[in-house]
């Protein structure tokens, strides 16, 4: 008796010396293996008598369990302490940088276009476009501004022929696609204009976003409304004051030019005005039973007062170094 | 149009301060684009006169002034200034003034005298940028009045920034009406007598063209004497409006067409041969104006001409040997209403922009073109003297004013606020627009308004609604939310939108660049290879002439930009329109264009630095259109390298190209290594299918790997098309994995390795099932001179 359960006790002491797993894979072959101390014992089963054996088979059995639970028990640590080391070996610098492609970005025209659009959006404007060359028609006679008058010279305008312009404003993009749609309308259409004039404050090529509205009961007061909450939430300033100033567009009536208040003073944010009857009838809706509103905006005005930008040039300039800034 | 506030508050005088005159104005739609002092701040500067000079004791440079400002006992001052003189009157700043720049005028002694004031010069005052001295002031200027007082400078110049449509507005008599009728204070008229005939003489007046001059005064005024000089006030308020005195009858003119928004024009009678004709000129007349400008005429344009020659660019511009002299002794005076539709563009013609060409483009009264006649001569009268002839008149068929209709409910739908009857009687009242009301067919009551003459800008009933908002004040009118049926926006999932693109794009490390849609004719022509490129008629500069037809200039110019300020590594993209002409009209087409230059990723650890090639901006488009496939097959391209271009098709269309650029440019911009641009057309990337599931397979595929041997010259493309049109059974992909050159594979050949994927949708497919297929490729393969390799 004493010697089984010295045997297992040596087992365990032996086990838990050891450091490695081939080692103990000897050490188990001492107790376990063929000429092993546990084996020899079962071996000697045989001399006992049969009333005897079968309880000091069950006893040997009961110390073999022992020491193959003191076995396992010391596998598990060695291999946890073998993956403890493996992984500690295998530890990064988690500072080092991420490698792969950087990201690019989005110019401050298109960031500042994509605000506007998702503004209107969110009021159910939809996004309309239109060409860049236009007829004469549509940048001007469609919108009530005949040959020859005044405010034709107030556009500096860009001619292709004596019938084709680059078009001064976004506004022609109403024409098309009141002849093209039946009211209730409701479209922004941004886009590239261009204009005859080149300093540091303007270029000939430039951004404008046009809106109309046109439905049964849309009023001044209407206009003055959506303006005012769409420069609220552009500029994320909902203190931030707007005026509208009588003014003269050709095709509104009555128009009016958009300021807002900016640094102590007022700045000149857009035109707008009551979409003018003669423009209606150009595209057979009846002014007596629709009304509409519109109104331009100048992108890049825009953009420079949201994001602090103060040379109108920066934009075209392609300079990586402004560009990043926006990303 | 530029006036100083005092002239304007002789007509009416709000008791408002200069800022909220300006402000009304502006609120009105009369924005004041300017508005200065004459004079900055000073005071206590007065008329004075030097009465005696004596050398400074202790100062070669300094005199001792006994100078006389308007009392009792002159004071003593000493003065620096070399053109002191005695007699000479200055302005005299006196003890306690206090000067522009906050320089305050003590007692003081200079060099052991006492000074007790100090003689000024026009820039002390600030009303010169430079002077040579002390201001020398008129021998009539009062003595002892302020300098401020003498000169009317607290006075402040205001700048209009006319809209086109307020031509009423170009003379002060209707800017006063304007403030009038905004503020409620009453408004000062012209007592204008009218001149009986002294004289007999007249000129025969004919007009040939009645549409263009429906009305034409003239009158010979004699015995005039235009030597005489203008009046100060006179002088002062030409001065204030921006215009340079010239002689007295000259001025005149200017000052009623200043005052009352007519153009007038004086002849010197004397230069004049026979009659006075309206008409239009014969092809080839020339003219050589008051600028010195010669103009060559043709059957267009409006000429005043008497039996000689031509005289005028009619409502435009005088011409030389006709116009009014200081020797001049008898004049022909000449106001007319040219109509807008005639006069329309007609300066432009010339290049030329008068203050008369602006009024007669936009509209003049044409009910007071007699009265200023009479203004003009009871001024040259008062003036110049001179004996008044009859006024020839001819006059054919006036501009009409019809009624219009204004109903109190169209009011309300189109501002979104309600004004009562009696308040749009007042406004109306108040802009002089006569009216009378009645009810209407649907029982409404309404106004007919009768526009005045100076109004050439109310026609429609929206018209008259603007002139209520604005003197109601836009401010007055609230801003509401509009009140609609609400409905969403289609959202067509087939459509991809621009911003995801550009989203891609910046995922792929890309910079989005804006530039002009103009470019050089040289660049289309060498980068482009377009000899027809759409040209601007009207260029801002010559480097900017014609309409892009790529957007390949506009990015390599950007890329050279950003290398030139030492960036290595430059990615861009740019959205834009490109434009070509057109079988009719111009083609415009969006175009989405990328360049990438130096290492394909940016500076890191542990990875090789490698530079950006062709295939790897071939992903980037790839990677754009997936999850539709592109097909990419040799192309030529002036800007690329001829053996690194490719066309990139959707289908059987042409929808982009890209490629290396051309080495030959690469040289000529100093770029150390090659950049690689592409151009895809925005409507082929912009559709897309909406997904429609199928049934995933439930067995496995089976995979084959397939290499050959085959010449250089043969593209993957063919190998691949060849493989898809065998249409060998379950095969379900092909790729190319590797493509091998070197040791082992003969040299004019290559090694490539295709991957198959076979698949069937019910069972998993045996070698046995598989070998047909396999045999199908391979055989498609040898066709283009492929050996299997083993």
């Amino acid at each position: 008796m004493h010697e089984l359960q010295d045997i297992l006790e040596q087992a365990q002491q032996q086990f838990a010396a050891m450091n490695d797993e081939a080692e103990l894979e000897q050490a188990k072959a001492k107790y376990l293996g063929k000429e092993g101390s546990l084996t020899q014992l079962l071996k000697g089963l045989g001399k006992l008598s049969a009333a005897e054996r079968p309880a000091a088979g069950a006893r040997i059995n009961q110390v073999k369990q022992g020491i193959e639970a003191a076995l396992q028990q010391r596998r598990d640590a060695l291999a946890q302490q073998k993956l403890a080391q493996k992984l500690a070996a295998e530890s990064l610098d988690v500072t080092l940088p991420g490698r792969g492609l950087g990201m690019g970005g989005l110019h401050p025209v298109t960031r500042t276009l994509q605000r506007i659009e998702q503004l209107f959006h969110s009021l159910g404007f939809a996004t309309a476009d239109g060409p860049e060359i236009e007829h004469d028609f549509y940048n001007f006679t469609a919108l009530n501004i005949p040959e020859n008058h005044p405010a034709r010279a107030m556009h500096d305008t860009f001619y292709l022929d004596p019938q084709h312009v680059l078009r001064t404003h976004t506004s022609p993009v109403q024409v098309h696609y009141m002849e093209e749609n039946t009211p209730p309308l409701k479209i922004i259409s941004p886009g590239r204009v261009y204009r005859v004039d080149s300093d540091a404050t303007h270029s000939p090529m430039f951004h404008q976003v046009e809106g109309l509205w046109v439905d049964q009961d849309i009023s001044f007061a209407n206009l003055k409304g959506v303006v005012q909450d769409f420069l609220q939430r552009f500029f994320e300033q909902y203190d931030l004051q707007v005026r509208f100033r009588p003014s003269f567009f050709p095709f509104t009536e009555p128009s009016a030019e958009m300021d807002m208040s900016w640094k102590g003073g007022w700045l000149e944010i857009g035109g707008c005005g009551m979409v003018h009857p003669n423009v209606l009838k150009h595209v057979n809706i009846d002014s007596e039973k629709y009304l509409g509103f519109a109104f331009g905006l100048g992108v890049e005005r825009l953009a420079m007062l949201r994001y602090g930008v103060n040379d109108l040039r920066l934009f075209y300039e392609s300079d990586l170094r402004f560009l990043k800034q926006f990303n | 149009m530029k006036f100083s506030e005092n002239w304007l508050r002789t007509w009416v005088n709000p008791d408002l301060s200069s800022a909220e005159l300006g402000h009304l104005l502006t609120m009105a739609g009369l924005e004041v684009e300017e508005q200065t002092a004459v004079a900055p701040a000073f005071n206590n500067v007065v008329v004075a006169q030097v009465l005696e000079i004596v050398k400074h004791p202790n100062a070669d440079r300094l005199n001792v002034c006994q100078v006389n400002v308007g009392e009792a006992q002159p004071l003593t001052i000493v003065c620096g200034a070399s053109n002191v003189a005695v007699g000479i009157k200055i302005p005299c700043a006196r003890i306690g003034a206090v000067l522009p720049g906050d320089f305050k005028i003590k007692q003081a002694k200079v060099r052991s005298i006492e000074s007790f004031g100090m003689l000024c010069s026009d820039k002390e005052l600030g009303l010169a940028e430079d002077s040579s001295g002390l201001w020398i002031l008129p021998e009539d200027a009062p003595v002892g009045m302020s300098i401020r007082e003498y000169l009317a400078l607290d006075d402040q110049l205001f700048t209009l920034k006319l809209t086109p449509n307020r031509s009423d507005c170009s003379g002060m008599v209707g800017i006063a009406r304007e403030v009038a009728a905004l503020t409620g204070s009453p408004l000062n008229t012209l007592e204008i007598p009218e001149h009986s005939a002294a004289i007999a003489d007249t000129l025969a007046v004919t007009v040939a063209d009645a549409a263009a001059c429906p009305l034409y005064c003239g009158r010979v005024i004699r015995g005039v004497n235009a030597a005489v000089p203008t009046p100060t006030w006179m002088v002062r308020r030409l001065e204030r409006s921006g215009l340079r005195s010239i002689n007295a009858v000259v001025d005149v003119t200017n000052y009623v067409m200043w005052e009352m928004g007519q153009p007038m024009h004086a002849f010197d009678l004397a230069t004049l041969s026979g009659g006075i004709a309206v008409r239009r000129a014969v092809a080839g007349e020339t003219l050589t104006l008051l600028n010195e400008q010669t103009v060559t005429l043709d059957a267009q344009t409006l000429v005043i001409a008497d039996d000689a020659r031509v005289l005028a660019l009619a409502g435009i511009m005088g011409g030389q040997g006709s116009g009014v002299e200081t020797s001049t002794q008898d004049l022909f005076l000449e106001c007319a209403f040219f109509h807008p539709d005639a006069m329309a563009g007609q300066a432009r013609r010339f290049g030329l922009a008068t203050d008369s060409s602006f009024r007669f483009e936009r509209g003049v009264d044409f009910a007071s073109t007699r009265r200023a006649m009479e203004r003009a001569t009871q001024l040259i009268l008062d003036i110049c003297g001179g004996q008044v002839g009859e006024i020839s008149t001819v006059q054919g068929e006036l501009p009409t004013r019809a009624p219009i209709t204004l109903r109190p409910s169209r009011v309300k739908r189109v501002l979104g606020i309600t004004l009562e009857a009696a308040q749009i009687a007042d406004l109306f009242q108040r802009l002089q627009l006569a009216f009378t009301t009645e009810s209407n067919a649907a029982g409404e009551l309404v106004f007919n308004v009768q526009p005045p003459s100076f109004r050439f800008d109310l026609s429609i009933e929206a018209d008259l609604i603007e002139e209520l908002a604005r003197v109601y004040g836009y401010d007055h009118i609230p801003a509401l939310p509009p009140q609609a049926a609400l409905t969403m926006l289609p959202l067509p999932e087939a459509r991809r939108a621009l911003a995801n693109l550009q989203q891609i794009m910046v995922s792929h490390d890309y910079q989005e660049i804006v530039s002009y849609a103009f470019v050089d004719e040289a660049a289309e022509r060498t980068l482009c290879g377009n000899a027809n490129p759409v040209a601007l008629q009207n260029p801002i500069a010559s480097n900017l002439a014609v309409m892009r037809s790529s957007l390949i200039s506009g990015l390599v110019e950007a890329l050279r930009f950003n290398l030139n300020r030492k960036q290595a590594r430059v990615r861009l993209f740019e959205v834009g329109a490109c434009f070509a002409h057109a079988d009719t009209g111009y083609a415009q087409t969006q175009r989405l264009s990328g360049i990438a230059y130096g290492t394909v990723q940016p500076e890191q650890w542990g990875s090789a630095a490698r530079n950006v090639d062709f295939y790897d901006v071939k992903a980037d488009i790839e990677a754009l259109f997936a999850p539709q496939s592109v097909r990419f097959a040799t192309a030529q391209h002036p800007a690329l390298h001829p053996g690194r271009c490719a066309q990139i098709f959707c289908g059987e269309r042409v929808v982009g190209i890209m490629g290396e650029l051309h080495p030959q440019w690469q040289q000529e911009y100093g770029m150390p290594l090659a950049a690689v641009w592409f151009e895809v057309e925005l409507g082929a990337l912009s559709s897309q299918t909406v997904p429609s599931m199928t049934e995933i397979a439930k067995s496995l595929p089976v995979r084959r790997d397939l290499a050959v041997l085959v010449d250089d010259s043969v593209s993957v493309q063919v190998l691949l098309d060849a493989m898809q049109q065998a249409n060998a059974p379950f095969v379900q992909t092909l790729n190319l994995f590797d493509v091998y050159r070197g040791k082992g594979v003969e040299q004019g050949k290559k090694s490539l390795a295709f991957r198959v994927l076979l698949q069937d949708t019910q069972k998993t497919l045996t070698d046995l099932e598989i070998e047909p297929s396999i045999e199908l490729l391979v055989q498609a393969m040898q066709q283009h001179g492929a050996q299997l390799r083993m």
